[in-house]
């Protein structure tokens, strides 16, 4: 049986024009991709995943923000804890945010607790595509 | 300030979601397509199944 080598033990997503930085810190598509959703995708030249991605995050944390919802600013107890740790998944958009002043200190009615998921789950998502393009980028998906 | 209903908030949600899931997790277009359609059917069907029982149970 003959097998051909074409393809065997090379990373498709390396080529000649990636960027030498990218070849060098194979951990960048990481950080960039949760620092901005999407931008681990874009530097990976995967353009329709990166957008279709920034744009689902992103939608959900500004709806999340537009619902009143809660942005976690410490953590008094585990659940407070959870929450940051999902609100930190977003990245700048976080940092921003605080730093902005957006979001409310206490819930007051029910769709601000939604909005307060929304933006958990934003972060969660912007995390499950950060480590997509981390994947992308060591060859392990293609 | 935008306030949905709370099915309009399942929607979206069930939208966006579904969308990070089918990109992450299948690798060709069609199977991430298929798959993020799965996704969003499973989130909304298993909303509306949730709640007709609590409604129940609450009755």
């Amino acid at each position: 049986m003959r097998y051909s080598q074409k393809g065997m033990a090379t990373d498709p997503n390396k080529n000649a024009a990636e960027p030498d930085i990218l070849q060098r810190f194979v951990y960048l598509p990481l950080i960039a991709g949760w620092l901005v959703p999407g931008a681990g995708h874009f530097l990976l030249r995967k353009w329709g995943r990166g957008a279709l991605l920034a744009a689902s995050i992103l939608g959900m944390f500004t709806l999340g923000l537009l619902m009143q919802g809660k942005l976690y600013g410490g953590a008094q107890d585990i659940l407070d804890m959870l929450g940051l740790a999902g609100d930190l998944g977003n990245g700048l958009l976080y940092l921003v945010s605080r730093a902005l002043g957006l979001g409310v200190d206490q819930v007051q009615v029910t769709t601000a607790d939604y909005g307060t998921r929304f933006i958990v789950v934003a972060g969660l998502l912007n995390v499950i595509a950060a480590v997509d393009a981390h994947n992308l980028r060591t060859g392990r998906k293609s | 300030m935008f306030r949905p209903s709370h099915f309009a908030a399942v929607v979206l949600f069930a939208l966006f979601a579904s969308v990070v899931f089918g990109i992450t997790q299948r690798d060709t277009p069609r199977r991430m397509l298929r798959y993020g359609i799965y996704c969003f059917v499973l989130f909304v069907a298993s909303a509306v199944v949730l709640s007709w029982v609590m409604f129940l149970i609450a009755r």
